[in-house]
């Protein structure tokens, strides 16, 4: 019962607005420290033989938003299947507030792995496994947003864009194996398997902290974007009047 | 058109989105894979003579031969059985080396030289720095040619 009443857009609404800035300043910290640690506490090199030089950095910034992207889109697949099955307003406003932080981080892990690319591989695009499925994963959230968008009845949109974000979620096995190649000397592919194991602690350091910033900061904003939905879709109801009138 | 048809065609055109997704997705992890070669394969004569397909292997140490013009460069490709010789007018990527992984893509001339428009170079699958990852590596090499010459 108790978690539950937050179920509620208008006990969710004042939860939310308490939650982002804790979420807020932990994000800015952890991103920052992540930073520094990244740029000033991690080998200048990297690799073998013939290693990496000062660009790998990028990766302190394209691996977390990378696995943002996909961990987003989990969550919007997950708060899709909750409002189809419960019938529940508010998993479709999370849903619907979480696909614009997923979608910047698919186009920031696109992003920043072209500029990373073009020095290390020598392309800024290649169709790889990798980069072509999380292209496709960068168009199901620009579809789904547009989709949403186009149905002007809230609650359609919110079944039908449910319905494409479920289906979609076939995209997150294939990102994730799109790397499984027994023979990296036998494959086109340019991503290779990584071993966590194979990683100093500093840059592992620099990575996880950079990640939970990016984690963070999606709590932040998408709580931020939810009370918006959730003013704008109850704006008829007696409890935003009252806060209007309060506020007024 | 009423409501319910209205719904049935938004998830009648939501799922043929992701069929189309998807299946440009494979076509496009087929493609990579059909038109790519290993050396062996290039020697045996299965890749096409007159398109433009993939060469992939690590680059042979010590074949590496920039020529006099300044931008072409020869070097040689091998898979651990098959060498095939690769000439290249370009600028090659940092990470581009012996012994490196490489993704070239051109066509095979008549005299069995592969002539790349572009060299790709794979990276190294460690997050490590050099010192450590070439001691592991030659750690690696050793602990190979130790269980092999214990047979």
């Amino acid at each position: 019962m108790s978690i539950f009443r937050y179920a509620a857009p208008a006990s969710f609404y004042p939860l939310a607005g308490r939650l982002i800035p804790w979420f807020a300043a932990i994000a800015a910290a952890s991103i920052l420290i992540g930073l520094y640690w990244g740029f000033f506490q991690t080998p200048d090199q990297l690799g073998g033989t013939n290693p990496q030089k000062e660009y790998y950095r990028i990766i302190f910034v394209h691996v977390p938003a990378a696995w943002m992207s996909m961990w987003l889109y989990l969550v919007l697949a997950a708060w899709s299947a909750v409002g189809l099955v419960f019938n529940t307003r508010l998993s479709f406003m999370m849903a619907r507030a979480a696909a614009p932080t997923g979608a910047i981080f698919t186009f920031l892990a696109l992003w920043t792995g072209a500029f990373w690319g073009r020095p290390s591989w020598g392309t800024y695009w290649d169709w790889d496994p990798r980069l072509t499925s999380e292209l496709i994963l960068f168009f199901l959230y620009i579809g789904y947003i547009a989709l949403h968008s186009a149905i002007d009845d809230a609650r359609r949109a919110d079944r039908a864009s449910a319905l494409l974000a479920i289906v979609g979620l076939v995209m997150l096995p294939v990102i994730f194996w799109s790397i499984n190649c027994p023979d990296p000397n036998q494959c086109a592919a340019l991503h290779q398997r990584s071993d966590l194991s194979q990683m100093e602690s500093n840059i592992f350091r620099a990575m996880m902290l950079m990640t939970f910033g990016f984690w963070m900061y999606s709590f932040a904003a998408v709580f931020m974007r939810v009370r918006g939905i959730i003013l704008s879709r109850e704006a008829e109801s007696a409890w935003v009047r009252a806060l209007v009138e309060a506020k007024a | 058109m009423k409501a319910r048809q209205k719904r049935l065609l938004f998830v009648a055109l939501g799922v043929v989105g992701v069929g189309v997704a998807a299946s440009l997705a494979l076509s496009a992890l087929r493609s990579n894979i059909s038109y790519f070669f290993s050396p062996s394969q290039v020697m045996a004569n299965e890749a096409p003579a007159e398109a433009v397909f993939r060469l992939g292997g690590l680059v042979v140490d010590d074949s590496i031969a920039r020529q006099e013009d300044g931008l072409t460069v020869h070097f040689a490709v091998t898979d651990n059985a098959e060498t095939v010789r690769v000439s290249y007018t370009g600028i090659l990527p940092d990470l581009f080396g012996e012994g490196q992984g490489v993704v070239t893509k051109g066509r095979l001339g008549g005299d069995g030289v592969f002539y790349a428009e572009e060299v790709l170079a794979k990276h190294d699958e460690s997050y490590l720095p050099p010192e450590v990852a070439s001691s592991l590596k030659e750690a690696h090499v050793q602990g190979v040619v130790d269980a092999v010459t214990q047979k």
